[in-house]
């Protein structure tokens, strides 16, 4: 078993920032009661001005004139420890949440991603996209990971030998040991974790109790780890506010961006697309307006996502500015990848069927494609559907059968046309009240088209034009 | 006689003109009308470019002409878009001349959107055959479709009144449609060769 442990030093800020385009401003999140505000982070901007984590709010003003605080939220932490998990899900079944951390099993994933190097690399890529800084490190124990990422980035240690000379000169208060025995061990003496593994055992027991040797065993990887393994959730849920206001739709580009990154980023963990989604922009004091993104097929490329997203949001009015908006997807089917032919001579810069008909959709409206089926009935207006669901004639029509069919007939003007065909008598339709009784004809008119007229039976003269031989 | 020059000089200053073999088209994409492919000097439709059909009026034999390379297309399974048509395409007439319907796609857009759809099909590269109906394109908008046809490697055909005949157009191949004395085609431009002087009979397009 080998364990990658991804620790996220910085979630709670790393939440917020990336919600928001990158700039130099100073920002801190605070916490804690009314009478006494203490930094919770600080970005780099205001830690370049002096600002610290612990530091009371009253004297970060006093250094600093102008910053931007937001509230530090326990739930937001927590969401994006989730969300995270749901990315590492893509790599491995096997994830486990620590705290601000996640730990994945790799050694299966490694026949799929490539050497741990290239997956390192690919983990790295993914996550900075995704705007969370990170450490990394691979150890053959969870436990072990998680402290060696605390230690050191980008340490790799694959053997169990290795292992030990990698844990030996850990001072103990990283070694992140169970309740305080960290500090009585301090107390003895006892300052690395290589000297507190050559104690004796029963000494140990004794002093501290089983379970800091039971930390210790899974830590070197001769115990075992029980851990909950993580669930993905079965709908994706994501709301991202801000403190102003937008009111045009080009400014809400930017979140919508993101939100849709987060999709593409759950679906692939969790070998899924989505049909449809809703985009919930939510105003001060009313109603939030709903823009429901409704696909032909079950898809969960993020680019596609957005594109569909932007189209249907472009042509969105928005009645008051927007202060927050939320992504909803409840239906996840399963997405099956579209085949293509491996000796395809299509270009290569080639845009698939699908997504062409997408963004036709996103553009022009749900219904702006169309596949026309023929149907069983004989009467010329109710001969082909747009629906879906018809069973299809299997004999084809021997008699003459325009091209062009015009939406309603209109009476043929003009001279008199030359008759080239017919009657074709067609009388039916007495079981939805939709009755005719009509004589078609195919006629030239004296412009030299080709035209599918009809009459009432025996009146032949008084025309009606319904189609063209085109 | 005068002074000798070097033939190799006067090549490399670039005082005289080397004439070049005229690049002639070469394709498959068969009209299916043999007439016709034999007139054109490409023995067919121009490859991956903008054919412009002009027309007196409508339904005289426009989508005759062109329903035979739908047919192969759709047959091989390859998708055409008829985008914004005038009247509403009658499945039982174009299955009968052997479109497979499952394969068009028809788009409804607005005059406004219909370029746009196009050009997008065609850019796509997914589309076999692109149909359209511009009825305010000007030079600029053909010569886009022309672009995307190019990069999509796909079949693009225009229908347009006969009165924008006098206007310079960027279409690779140019037909006009005339009624009298009976259904025939004139090319009024190609690429790739002279234009035949006479027109080319086509079958009455009832059957």
């Amino acid at each position: 078993m080998l364990w990658a442990c991804v620790l996220l030093p910085h979630l709670a800020l790393d939440g917020v920032l990336r919600r928001r385009p990158s700039t130099d401003a100073p920002l801190v999140l605070v916490s804690g009661s009314a009478q006494a505000r203490t930094l919770f982070a600080v970005n780099t901007p205001a830690r370049a001005a002096g600002l610290y984590r612990g530091q009371r709010l009253t004297a970060a003003q006093a250094l600093l004139s102008q910053f931007e605080t937001v509230e530090y939220d326990p739930a937001a932490i927590e969401h994006w420890h989730r969300l995270l998990a749901a990315w590492a899900y893509r790599y491995s079944s096997d994830v486990v949440l620590f705290p601000h951390a996640i730990v994945l099993e790799v050694s299966k994933s490694l026949g799929l991603f490539g050497p741990w190097p290239r997956f390192e690399a690919q983990l790295r890529e993914d996550l900075t996209a995704l705007g969370f800084r990170h450490r990394i490190a691979l150890a053959p124990g969870a436990q072990a990971a998680y402290v060696l990422a605390g230690i050191h980035d980008g340490l790799a240690v694959m053997a169990p030998d290795a292992l030990q000379r990698a844990l030996a000169p850990i001072a103990l208060r990283y070694a992140r040991l169970p309740d305080d025995a960290g500090t009585s061990l301090a107390a003895m003496g006892i300052r690395t974790l290589g000297q507190l593994l050559r104690l004796p055992r029963d000494g140990l027991q004794r002093r501290f109790g089983a379970e800091l040797l039971a930390y210790l065993d899974r830590l070197t990887g001769e115990g075992p780890e029980l851990m909950e393994a993580y669930r993905p959730p079965d709908t994706f849920d994501l709301r991202m506010e801000w403190t102003h206001e937008i009111e045009h739709v080009e400014a809400l580009m930017f979140p919508l961006r993101r939100l849709i990154g987060d999709l593409a980023a759950y679906l692939a963990g969790r070998d899924g697309g989505v049909q449809r989604f809703v985009l919930e922009l939510e105003h001060r004091g009313t109603a939030p307006t709903r823009v429901v993104v409704g696909l032909l097929a079950a898809e969960r490329e993020a680019a596609l996502l957005f594109e569909c997203a932007r189209g249907r949001l472009e042509r969105q009015q928005l009645p008051q500015p927007v202060v927050a908006m939320r992504l909803l997807a409840r239906e996840l089917p399963p997405f099956v990848p579209a085949g293509r032919d491996l000796f395809d001579t299509r270009p290569a810069h080639a845009m698939p069927l699908d997504q062409l008909r997408e963004r036709l959709r996103a553009r022009l409206g749900e219904h702006a494609i169309q596949h026309l089926r023929r149907t069983i009935d004989p009467r010329p207006e109710h001969a082909q559907t747009t629906a879906d669901n018809t069973r299809l004639p299997e004999v084809t029509e021997t008699l003459p059968r325009p091209t062009w069919l015009l939406d309603r007939p209109i009476p043929l003007h003009g001279a008199s046309p030359t008759i080239l065909a017919g009657p074709e008598r067609i009388e039916t339709g007495w079981w939805d009240g939709g009755d005719m009784r009509r004589d078609y004809y195919v006629v030239r008119t004296s412009q030299g088209q080709c035209a599918w007229v009809f009459c009432p039976p025996g009146e032949p003269g008084r025309w009606m034009l319904h189609g063209w031989f085109a | 006689m005068g002074n000798v020059v070097a033939l190799a000089s006067m090549l490399e200053g670039r005082q005289v003109w080397r004439g070049r073999a005229a690049h002639t088209p070469t394709g498959d994409q068969t009209t299916g009308w043999s007439a016709l492919d034999a007139a054109l000097p490409g023995g067919g439709w121009p490859e991956a470019s903008l054919t412009e059909i002009l027309l007196p009026a409508d339904g005289v034999g426009e989508l005759q002409l062109v329903l035979p390379t739908l047919a192969r297309c759709t047959r091989a399974g390859r998708t055409v878009v008829v985008v914004a048509p005038p009247y509403m395409p009658y499945a039982p007439g174009w299955e009968a001349r052997g479109v497979v319907m499952s394969h068009v796609d028809i788009v409804r857009a607005d005059p406004r959107d219909a370029l746009w759809a196009a050009e997008q099909c065609l850019r796509s590269g997914s589309c076999a055959a692109v149909l359209a109906w511009p009825t305010h394109a000007d030079d600029r908008a053909l010569r886009r479709l022309q672009v995307a046809a190019d990069t999509g490697k796909a079949l693009a055909f225009v229908f347009r009144d006969r009165r924008h005949a006098a206007h310079a157009s960027p279409a690779a191949l140019r037909l006009e449609l005339e009624t009298q004395p009976s259904l025939q085609v004139r090319v009024r431009k190609c690429r790739g060769g002279n234009a035949p002087s006479r027109p080319v009979p086509l079958p009455a397009s009832w059957s």
